[in-house]
């Protein structure tokens, strides 16, 4: 298996890139769904990172860390989207203003 | 300049813009159509980088998976044109500029810190092998813990997600 030598700041910079697209999403966007996907960029770029980072020092410990990732990401979905169907069953919106209203 | 190393820079391309596009949609499918196309080129990158396992990590769990539970939760709240509408007024540049800019200065911070030590990463890729060998012996609390995660996550989803169903069902009876 033949890697190619990207330089790691090249790498990094693309992370840096995806992770503020997803930063700014988070800032910006007030639909709760997009501020889930935008979470998601964010969590890809951190992948990103930690695989070019273990594949610089050719150690495995990236590659588990990006599993890592993964297993947090599926959970956060899962229950984040559970959260979603309930504001939408309460509030009949999106807006994740609306959860402002939470109590109890 | 290889031919392998102007794929990467492609890929690494296409991952940018198609998550700048998730971030921009106002439809919510067709931002997550965008965001597969974002993980399928992270996942390129991730083998040209010499790790094929997450390579076939990032297609199987977050392209097949992840992104199919966005889907159907999407297509569960039917989200028409009327929303399309609010999104339009939502996303006004006087909401994003701040944010933009803001984001724009601590990205060119971390490029000052980053750049001046260029180094290639290794000319040889690390396994599947490497990698489970060291997810199951040195990584293995850390590989119960996530387990633990899933099945809170499991338990949390199944809780929240039931009441929104028996509430729906008991909505239809009336």
């Amino acid at each position: 298996m033949t890697a190619v030598a990207v330089p790691l700041e090249h790498v990094l910079f693309v992370a840096a890139v995806l992770f503020l697209i997803g930063f700014v999403g988070v800032l910006v966007r007030r639909n709760v769904i997009f501020l889930l996907m935008s979470l998601e960029i964010m969590m890809n770029a951190c992948g990103l990172a930690f695989v070019a980072a273990g594949a610089r020092w050719g150690q495995p410990d990236g590659q588990i860390m990006f599993m890592l990732i993964l297993a947090l990401a599926a959970a956060e979905v899962a229950v984040a989207l559970a959260l979603v169907l309930q504001l939408e069953r309460r509030f009949a919106s999106l807006d994740i203003d609306t959860a402002s209203e939470l109590n109890g | 300049m290889g031919v392998e190393l102007i794929l990467f820079y492609v890929a690494a391309a296409v991952a940018v813009a198609a998550a700048a596009l998730v971030v921009t949609r106002l439809n919510a499918s067709h931002a997550l159509i965008y965001l597969v196309v974002s993980l399928l080129a992270i996942a390129v990158m991730f083998y040209l980088l010499g790790a094929p396992f997450a390579a076939a990590l990032e297609v199987v769990i977050y392209a097949g998976a992840i992104v199919v539970l966005f889907l159907f939760v999407v297509m569960m709240l039917n989200l028409g044109r009327r929303t399309v509408e609010r999104e339009r007024r939502w996303l006004e540049p006087r909401g994003w500029i701040g944010p933009a800019i803001l984001a724009a200065i601590l990205f060119v911070e971390m490029m000052y810190a980053i750049v001046g030590n260029a180094v290639p990463t290794a000319s040889e890729g690390v396994g599947p092998k490497a990698v489970g060998i060291a997810l199951f012996q040195e990584y293995l609390l850390a590989v119960e813990l996530a387990a633990i995660l899933l099945l809170a996550a499991l338990v949390g989803a199944y809780h929240l997600g039931r009441r929104y169903l028996s509430d729906r069902r008991e909505e239809d009876a009336a």
